[in-house]
């Protein structure tokens, strides 16, 4: 069936094709075609998440890795390799740490900046298959904790492994299940949170939809381990096809009896029922969430008692987030010290996050603690979109903070981000350029808080609020110097008093782009201008008549038709009727329209 | 079918390893092609299930014999929709940016002839399995 | 609230009772009853949430107060086609203000309203998930990637015929 012999693979990734990756694969055509070799194809890839080491490329079937190669190394490796079968020793990447070459790419797994533990399943199994995750070992971990492990050490485990809560305040996840084992009662209850509400992250979604089984059994393990009988998934009715396919992975784990009564024989007893959340961002902090699924308002209270002792109908809770659990059999199954190797000294194994913004590889990825910021932004998500300049990346949404260029090479752990003002947050990440407007998106932040508010304490109901409008001031051009003063004074004031981590936290985005970009606030202030070009009430369209052809298509494209003019003569904006919509900027192609 | 014991557990697993991508075709699952079609929610919103459906009908017709499941995100976000092909002997290969007329191109190039096509998402992950 | 004249008809009126049964009248499954008759009514009117409080034995503050709090539910009846505007943070990063803009100006209507002839709604939402596709709106199940001021009225006339 393959007429092909060999498979020359080149990056044509954003990072390869600005170091010629492009010249690479015309060179190949041109080499292969001179020399009358029919049987190899060249053929241009994705982005392999090295950039830093291209062009890339890849020969199959022998998966060999040829790194930073040049348009003069095309010939040589047809000759070596192609018609000689030898590699282009080189060329190969070399291990800094063995400083030998390595030449399989199978075998240079060290060069993947990602590692999947909670996505291992995602995008392999059928989610909506059981017998897929059972040949993958799910269940066996269960099987394991039951049949070798008591409670108490099945919690030790957990301790040691050193996993921490992923949902966003890094809680060590052993130390709640002891908590909860400590309480007596008649009833206790297993929670999963999985009420993502973050805008901008989508990782508990991804993993409930690619891997329901990895949560059902983490949360069964999680019942034997605390005493619980009974499990509750708090789901987002936002995510219908998530709720179809945890709903199907439940029934399937019934019916192969791996939930209900006598599990694999053991005694033990568990089962999992869904509780839908209805669209309340706040439902996330884990008392709101409590009340949410008894039917409630989703209102925080104070802690303590904290769910471990009074939780869900007043009976000792044990919440976790989906992706905290997703952990937990491999831990089981690899051991707690395998698990404490990966990531860093208090922050250990992966985090998921869901990467988006201004970037290239928009995407779902999985990497050690520990990995880099620039790491992330510029080898796995492939650097920045269109080649503008990198401005800011936001971690922890509505609750966290912005970083810039001097926090690049922050390590990605719960102390590191804590220390460079920001938060890790439950894992949105979002990337921001040169385009825009750091107030504008302060105040995006406040105004979804704003909405999401649930209004029982005042400093989170009002306080945000007044900051929300004094922003607003700001971003029309209206603001004055006292104004962002009043906004720092109220933001710690919020943070010092406001009832639950919500409304605690909600200035963070506020703080973080006074901290880093003072300027940008000030010259909204001082200058009426948005160095940005974002905020609409701070500037204007306008045509240069210099370099206007009077070509009418702006004219044709504008929806409120406010640009005029004679066809070949200069057009002109009425800056009355303006809307700000930025059609004309994208419609000229004589570069004649600019913001200013 | 419950599964009554751990060992029961084990015997399953392993049962499951060999059979459950063949589904009622039994042969041995690395003698055949292998299409994984990425369908979470992002996956569907660009596409992704009318490229499922163009490979089942498409295959079907033309007697090609080969498992087409559906599978979780691959985590390729700027590239949905996205399939995983794997051909008997063969690393399996991703493709992003599969609408039905690409799906088709993959069938006619590569399933049917081992021709590469553009579109490749070389892996850049490791899992622990 | 002993005798509260209802005026709903009866085919809801019996619709709801049913859904309250299905739940075994249980007050903490408030919200999945909210959840499913929303699902078969469209909406939950001041009307509806009288029945429901009836049925469940709770005051009618609180199932107002339930309804209220979480977006999820509405008291108006959303349009033929409601569109959905996503304003998460992926999206307004790439520009989905402008389209929520353009959207609102074509229809005439804000974020929360319908269309006086009943054929469109207005909704923002906070991330579907479809980070890379952003910025998204979503009319009905269809998603709609990467959205241009520019495009909002072509895709409107898709309904219009």
């Amino acid at each position: 069936m393959t007429h092909y012999r060999f498979h020359i693979l080149c990056c044509g990734g954003t990072g390869c094709k600005a170091s010629n990756s492009a010249g690479i694969v015309r060179k190949f055509e041109a080499v292969l075609k001179e020399k009358n070799i029919n049987d190899v194809q060249v053929i241009t890839t994705g982005c392999f998440g090295f950039c830093e080491k291209g062009p890339i490329v890849k020969i199959l079937p022998d998966n060999t890795f040829y790194v930073q190669v040049k348009e003069d190394d095309v010939e040589n490796i047809v000759n070596e390799h192609i018609i000689k079968g030898r590699k282009v020793e080189r060329l190969l990447y070399t291990d800094p740490k063995s400083e030998g070459h390595v030449s399989d790419s199978k075998h240079m797994g060290f060069y993947k900046k990602q590692m999947r533990i909670a996505l291992r399943n995602c995008g392999f199994i059928n989610p909506e298959d059981i017998r897929e995750y059972i040949a993958r070992e799910g269940y066996a971990a269960l099987g394991k904790v039951l049949t070798e492990m008591t409670p108490e050490a099945a919690i030790d485990e957990m301790t040691k492994s050193g996993l921490r809560g992923r949902g966003g305040a890094g809680f060590p996840t052993g130390l709640k299940w002891g908590f909860a084992r400590k309480s007596v009662a008649d009833q206790k209850y297993v929670v999963c949170n999985a009420d993502e509400g973050d805008p901008g992250a989508f990782m508990d979604r991804s993993i409930l939809e690619g891997d329901p089984h990895s949560v059902i059994e983490a949360m069964a393990i999680c019942g034997y381990c605390i005493g619980a009988t009974k499990g509750l998934v708090y789901i987002r009715a936002e995510y219908p096809l998530a709720i179809k396919r945890l709903q199907i992975a439940i029934d399937q784990a019934r019916e192969y009896g791996l939930l209900g009564k006598d599990i694999l024989g053991t005694g033990f007893e568990f089962d999992i029922e869904l509780r839908y959340g209805a669209g309340a961002f706040v439902c996330g902090e884990e008392t709101a969430l409590i009340h949410s699924m008894e039917g409630q308002r989703g209102e925080p209270t104070v802690k303590p008692p904290f769910p471990a002792v009074k939780g869900y109908m007043g009976k000792p809770t044990n919440v976790n987030n989906v992706e905290t659990f997703a952990n937990v059999p491999v831990i089981y199954l690899k051991g707690a010290d395998w698990f404490n190797k990966i990531g860093t000294e208090k922050s250990k194994g992966t985090k998921v996050f869901a990467l988006a913004g201004k970037i290239n590889n928009v995407g779902l990825i999985e990497v050690p603690m520990g990995t880099t910021l620039r790491e992330i932004i510029y080898e796995i998500g492939g650097g920045i979109k269109g080649g503008k300049k990198f401005k800011a990346v936001q971690t922890g949404g509505p609750s966290g903070g912005c970083l810039t260029e001097k926090d690049l090479d922050t390590p990605v752990d719960y102390e590191s981000l804590a220390a460079a003002k920001s938060i890790m947050g439950s894992g949105g990440m979002i990337v921001m350029d040169e385009d825009n407007c750091m107030v504008a998106i302060a105040k995006f932040y406040l105004d979804f808080t704003v909405d999401e508010s649930c209004g029982k304490c005042t400093p989170c109901r009002v306080g945000n609020k007044r900051m929300n409008e004094i922003l607003d001031k700001i971003i029309k051009g209206n603001g004055t110097m006292e104004d962002i003063e009043l906004l720092k004074n109220l933001a710690t004031v919020i943070q010092d008093t406001a009832l639950c981590g919500l409304g605690q936290t909600a200035p963070n985005p506020v703080l973080s782009t006074l901290n880093n970009f003072y300027d940008e606030y000030v010259a909204h202030v001082k200058d009426k201008k948005c160095p940005a070009g974002q905020c609409k009430d701070l500037l204007s369209y306008v045509i240069n008549p210099d370099k206007c052809m009077g070509c009418t298509a702006c004219a044709r494209k504008c929806p409120v038709a406010a640009i005029t003019g004679t066809v070949k003569q200069p057009h002109k904006i009425d800056q009355a009727k303006c809307i700000k919509c930025g059609t004309c900027l994208d419609t000229c192609k004589f570069g004649a329209i600019s913001k200013q | 079918m419950a599964v009554k014991s751990l060992a029961d557990l084990k015997k399953m697993s392993s049962e499951f390893k060999n059979t459950v991508s063949l589904r009622e075709n039994g042969d041995n699952v690395d003698s055949l092609i292998q299409i994984k079609v990425a369908m979470a929610t992002c996956g569907i919103a660009s596409g992704a299930k009318e490229v499922m459906d163009f490979y089942l009908e498409e295959l079907d017709k033309q007697g090609i014999k080969a498992v087409v499941t559906q599978t979780g995100c691959m985590g390729y976000c700027y590239a949905e929709p996205t399939i995983e092909v794997k051909l008997p002997g063969k690393d399996p290969i991703v493709f992003g940016h599969v609408n039905v007329e690409k799906a088709s191109e993959i069938l006619e190039k590569y399933i049917k002839n081992g021709e590469l096509v553009e579109g490749i998402i070389p892996v850049n992950y490791e899992t622990v399995k | 609230m002993a005798k509260a004249t209802i005026k709903i008809n009866r085919q809801y009126l019996k619709e709801i009772k049913e859904v309250c049964e299905s739940f075994n009248y249980e007050k903490g499954q408030l919200i999945n009853v909210l959840k499913k008759t929303q699902e078969k009514i469209g909406y939950l009117p001041a009307e509806v949430q009288m029945v429901i409080a009836e049925e469940l034995k709770v005051p009618v503050a609180k199932v107002y107060g339930v309804v209220s709090f979480y977006s999820f539910f509405t008291m108006v009846p959303k349009g033929k086609y409601p569109i959905s505007i996503c304003l998460g943070t992926a999206c307004y990063v790439r520009g989905a203000e402008g389209i929520l803009q353009e959207v609102e100006r074509q229809l005439g209507i804000n974020p929360g309203e319908t269309t006086p002839d009943g054929l469109f709604s207005l909704d923002c939402l906070r991330c579907i998930g479809a980070c890379g596709l952003a910025p998204v709106i979503m009319i009905g199940e269809k998603v709609y990637p990467r959205v241009t001021p520019n495009k909002v009225k072509e895709i409107l006339d898709e309904y219009r015929k």
